[in-house]
């Protein structure tokens, strides 16, 4: 694509970069002109109405949705079309999914040790050991033994950061975690993440749990028809945005809690 | 009536009979081991990027599914031949079963693969493994537990369709019956008996099938 943007995207503490990134869907645009760039720990809530593009957006920066234009940087990794760079950058990605999409014929330990084991060929031990230390981090561990349906939707989600962080990754990708949960389920599970931001974890949220938002959020994106339409520090964007989709947007969710 | 019934040539023929069931579920077995083969590639290649080979599957099942197996066992042991390809009638009847079986297995598997949600393919090439590692490891083993009670009812049929066979002498029961039947005129008594025989073996095959399904499909589901 275009060389200065993708110089200017290239500094050394830049985990995520997307410059110029459109997709359609026939004549309907899903994302005009997408310019962010995350940097190593930082926290980005992506926020906005459905149909918006934020789902979308970050599904493109693990390629389970191709864009038509633009450039997205992982790492040092320029995501193509190949293969290759695709299985670099997902090795890299975690992602974390609003129906959990546990695997049900795996019990939860199976389920965090496959992927390491599949697709970065660690061994039966090490992968073991990862596992148990991960699912312990989240809570879990006394349930390792049991399948996906033997456990509530908040402990399945929990299990399901855990299967991420068992890769390892430098990036997590958080696609409306909370919103398929029961409400007294929901604290748990950004217990997890608030966690894991703490420990200095670069993620994207996309979420509409504007309390996770304000605690831990570096900064707040609004999206709206496909495009950013702001972005600011939670301080800022609360209490001072700057757009009239954006005042409406939070009109309506915060009434909502 | 005054038909007396005579049991002698069907309990002097015993041992054959049962070496006759042993036939039946070697044909059985393997008919459904080759046929589980073409159905889970077949269902690859059916849905798979290369229209040609879509086509092809899709061909394939159109012909096996809308001719009868009787000729399609014939064109396998009087046609191949021809073509230098000259088999026993046992190998021929487990290539024809498997063929027949397969085609159905195709149909029946290709709906299990599409009850999968797309979140669990989506999950799998997120953790970075490759579309076949999402299919072997992700899709197939919850696809067949979908689908196990009718691919279990298309095998007991498989199983009885092995009687078919015999129109060939492959060795399985009915030939070993015919055989018993033409040399004591026994009809009735030989063809009752096999019939509780074939019974028997459909509940041996379900049976089977049960235990598959609690060792490998037992896993718990919302």
């Amino acid at each position: 694509m275009n060389q200065p943007a993708s110089q200017s995207i290239a500094s050394a503490d830049t985990m995520i970069a997307m410059a110029h990134v459109e997709k359609w869907y026939g004549d309907f645009q899903a994302l005009s002109d997408i310019n962010l760039t995350v940097r190593k720990g930082e926290r980005i809530v992506l926020c906005g109405p459905s149909g918006s593009g934020k789902s979308t957006l970050i599904r493109c920066i693990n390629h389970l949705e191709t864009y038509q234009k633009g450039e997205i940087r992982v790492g040092g990794t320029r995501l193509g079309d190949d293969a290759r760079t695709i299985d670099a950058v997902r090795r890299e990605v975690g992602m974390v999914f609003q129906h959990f999409n546990l695997f049900p014929h795996m019990t939860v330990l199976q389920n965090c040790m496959l992927a390491p084991m599949r697709s970065l060929r660690l061994g039966k031990a090490e992968a073991e050991a990862t596992a148990r230390q991960l699912l312990g981090r989240v809570k879990i561990l006394e349930q390792a033994e049991k399948y996906p349906a033997q456990l509530s939707g908040g402990q399945q989600q929990r299990v399901a950061i855990a299967r991420a962080l068992c890769m390892k990754p430098k990036v997590m990708l958080f696609d409306e975690p909370t919103s398929a949960l029961d409400p007294e389920m929901v604290k748990e599970v950004l217990d997890t993440m608030i966690a894991l931001a703490e420990e200095g974890m670069t993620m994207i949220c996309v979420t509409h749990e504007m309390g996770f938002a304000r605690q831990v959020a570096d900064r707040v994106i609004f999206m709206a028809n496909g495009a950013i339409v702001e972005e600011a520090p939670p301080e800022a964007f609360f209490h001072n945005p700057r757009h009239e989709r954006t005042r409406k947007f939070l009109g309506e969710i915060l009434h909502k809690h | 009536m005054n038909y007396k019934l005579d049991f002698t040539p069907v309990i002097d023929g015993l041992p054959d009979l049962l070496w006759g069931c042993l036939g039946t579920f070697l044909l059985a077995l393997s008919g459904m081991a080759l046929a589980i083969v073409i159905g889970i590639g077949g269902v690859i290649l059916r849905d798979s990027r290369f229209a040609p080979a879509r086509w092809l599957v899709k061909a394939f099942v159109e012909l096996i599914r809308n001719t009868p197996f009787l000729v399609q066992i014939f064109f396998i042991y009087f046609a191949l031949p021809l073509a230098g390809l000259r088999l026993d009638p046992t190998p021929t009847a487990i290539i024809a079963l498997g063929i027949n079986g397969g085609a159905y297995a195709i149909e029946i598997i290709r709906g299990g693969v599409q009850s999968i949600g797309k979140g669990q393919i989506e999950a799998g090439l997120a953790l970075g493994l490759h579309k076949a590692q999402v299919f072997r490891l992700i899709v197939l083993k919850p696809a067949l537990r979908a689908i196990f009670p009718s691919l279990t009812s298309q095998f007991v049929l498989l199983t009885l369709t092995t009687s078919v066979a015999s129109a060939i002498s492959a060795y399985e029961l009915t030939s070993v019956a015919q055989r018993i039947e033409s040399d004591s005129f026994r009809s009735f008594e030989v063809y009752g008996t096999i019939t509780l025989f074939y019974l028997a073996i459909s509940w041996v095959m379900m049976r089977f099938f049960a235990l598959i399904s609690a060792r490998y499909f037992s896993y718990p589901v919302k």
